[in-house]
């Protein structure tokens, strides 16, 4: 009775990524008239489509969108750990109506990221909203340009990217090499921080030289995402919430009184009892987050418009260069960029969520 | 860690007991971040209660004039029909993938088999791949089968990709039920279906209850296979909201009073029963 599933999930799970990935080496869409065919013809083209996506002239739009997933995660990620972490443990202080604090928290989870999003693009108008908020209270208005800015910060040339990939490889292959060296694992941590330290002679030395284009392009964070950060973080801090209030609830109380009486003071016991004792949930929280943010869509859809170069992501690009420009190569192969992505995230947590279970 | 243990009474912690100052703070600021949390309702709800023309952006927070629900009675014509299609493709789509989640999840939990072990974390990827990465065969193969654009071939769709998550609950969940009581009813002479309808599926309620929550918001929120999927005579209401909304030259009273009709349903759910909410929010994160 667990075949019917089985099956189903093979088909549309992994039969239908391996046809995306079979299209995403094909020239499909390339010939409009053969783009909305019944049966198109499909040629194997090989990884063109990734060389364009990475290195051609015109696709500057998708390596723009990398970074705009990028900055967008790194700062989602914050609002959301940080933000729900105080509010997991202001709630942890024996409030009164802590059951009415933790529902209106909570409570944007429940919404759909469309109802998020038209909502919030109403609240940043650039001459109404939140601009207008501080002259209830007084005080002048803002003239923040929110969403229509197309401002971009903190730029640099895309060339550097691999120098910047291998950098922070390794960085990643150091930081497990002292951790294995303490673990005593020192076989594997010597040839860690062997590779690690090539790596990142390459990154100083070589890295630098290499060019994907044959000119500088810049790309940078895109202040224009400000707001949809903050309506993302409105509505996923909640669920942060959740996770660290229920960490926070498993902690004995026993071990917090032993803390209190050796002298530590609250926030103290805070720093070096509790909090180091919230890593996993941290850990788990930033994946599940991380995968949503590297996913996001209809957010940006109902904010910005699908439209909007300037706050584009490629889960986006991706739906209009398929179902709008109907080149479905170039889209498949935006998704597998998308999948791997988000695979390097989700692929060891899951193993190592599963693997302390096993016999069950 | 379960929702359980959200609420247990008396068990948080003072910060500096007797401090009034700290207490004090604490309040200030949950008062500011409810403010936070809030701000935006309370700017919905005045501005799809105001007279259109009465919507200016400077004077965007002020209360309504006069109080004008003709807004909801144009949003609901427009939108009815939409609301619907959400309804007709959540309530299908949650019971068939539950029902299956079930089935799943108790093979899983109580019927070992070889290649469990693979199976298993193969099935829970299924429900963290981004669907971009299966969009476009699965276009392909609905028109193939004639069912693009219509509603069934979207029910389809989210009762397969919702089975990870709603097996992965349903084993979670019947996991904590002892085998012995399965034993017993071995002995009486339960067979494989015997045993799920006479032992399983009565304990089950509390399950089925987590699990139609969290799949109901996920379907009724969903928008990527919506917008792909259907025609407009098919949209679920989150499409249709984007539309509304993305048009240009909208008066913001309909978009509004549009997002609180697509938002009942859900909130309901979420105050009603937030309970369960939170604990298949806690099972989303793989560990039950």
């Amino acid at each position: 009775m667990l075949l019917p599933s089985i099956v189903l999930l093979a088909v549309f799970v992994y039969g239908f990524i391996g046809r995306t990935a079979w299209v995403s080496l094909s020239n499909w869409g390339a010939d409009p008239a053969q783009a909305l065919a019944l049966n198109p013809k499909l040629e194997f083209i090989g990884f063109e489509n990734y060389r364009k996506l990475f290195t051609g002239i015109i696709d500057v739009r998708f390596r723009q969108d990398l970074v705009n997933t990028f900055f967008f995660t790194i700062f989602f990620l914050v609002g959301c750990l940080g933000l729900g972490l105080g509010l997991a443990i202001l709630l942890d202080q024996k409030v009164r109506f802590e059951g009415l604090f933790r529902t209106i928290f909570l409570f944007p989870f429940a919404l759909a990221f469309i109802v998020t999003g038209t909502v919030w693009r109403w609240m940043l108008q650039p001459r109404g909203g939140v601009n207008v908020l501080p002259e209830l209270i007084g005080l002048p208005k803002l003239d923040l340009p929110w969403l229509s800015t197309r401002q971009q910060i903190w730029q640099f040339d895309w060339n550097h990217i691999p120098a910047f990939l291998a950098a922070a490889a390794a960085l990643t292959l150091l930081i497990l090499a002292i951790r294995g060296w303490r673990e005593a694992r020192k076989g594997r941590a010597a040839a860690q921080a062997v590779v690690g330290i090539g790596l990142g002679a390459w990154a100083l030395v070589g890295g630098r030289d290499v060019a994907l284009l044959p000119y500088q392009e810049m790309h940078g964070f895109n202040i224009a995402f400000i707001g949809i950060i903050i309506a993302a973080v409105w509505q996923m801090s909640g669920y942060t919430m959740a996770l660290y209030l229920a960490g926070l609830r498993g902690v004995p109380e026993e071990l917090h009184e032993a803390a209190r009486v050796d002298g530590a003071s609250e926030p103290q016991v805070y720093r070096h009892v509790i909090l180091p004792l919230l890593g996993p949930i941290t850990l788990s929280a930033m994946i599940i987050l991380g995968h949503i943010s590297l996913k996001i869509f209809d957010l940006i859809w109902a904010m910005a418009g699908a439209d909007n170069a300037t706050t584009d992501v490629p889960a986006l690009l991706m739906y209009l260069r398929s179902f709008r420009a109907n080149r479905f190569a170039e889209g498949a192969a935006i998704a597998m960029v998308l999948l791997v992505m988000v695979a390097t995230v989700i692929v060891p947590y899951l193993r190592s969520s599963l693997k302390g279970e096993v016999r069950r | 860690m379960s929702a359980d243990s959200l609420s247990v009474a008396g068990r948080g912690r003072s910060w500096g007991r007797g401090r009034g100052r700290w207490r004090w703070m604490v309040y200030l600021l949950l008062l500011l971040a409810t403010v936070f949390y809030l701000l935006p309702v309370y700017l919905v709800l005045v501005t799809a209660l105001k007279e259109p023309a009465a919507i200016t952006l400077a004077d965007s927070w002020r209360l309504p004039q006069t109080w004008n629900w003709g807004s909801f009675a144009i949003a609901w014509e427009a939108f009815s029909p939409k609301l619907r299609n959400s309804l007709v493709l959540t309530i299908s789509a949650t019971v068939l993938s539950a029902l299956m989640g079930s089935m799943n999840g108790y093979i899983l939990s109580k019927w070992r088999f070889p290649g469990a072990n693979v199976v298993f974390p193969l099935m829970l990827f299924g429900m963290f791949i981004p669907y971009q990465a299966i969009l476009i065969p699965l276009f392909q193969f609905l028109r193939d089968i004639g069912l693009y654009g219509d509603l069934s071939g979207l029910i389809l769709a989210h009762v397969v990709y919702g089975l990870p998550i709603t097996t992965l609950i349903f084993r979670n969940f019947y996991a904590e039920i002892p085998d012995e009581m399965l034993d017993a009813a071995k002995i009486d002479g339960a067979g494989f279906f015997g045993i799920y309808v006479r032992i399983l599926f009565p304990l089950s309620i509390s399950g089925f209850v987590v699990v139609i929550i969290w799949q109901f918001t996920q379907v009724w929120n969903e928008f990527l296979f919506a917008v792909t999927l259907t025609r407009q005579s098919t949209q679920p209401i989150t499409v249709a909201l984007a539309n509304l909304a993305g048009g240009e030259a909208v008066n913001w009273n309909l978009p509004m009073a549009g997002s609180i009709l697509a938002a009942i349903p859900t909130l309901l759910i979420y105050i009603v029963l937030g309970r369960y909410f939170i604990r298949g929010l806690l099972a989303g994160s793989v560990k039950g």
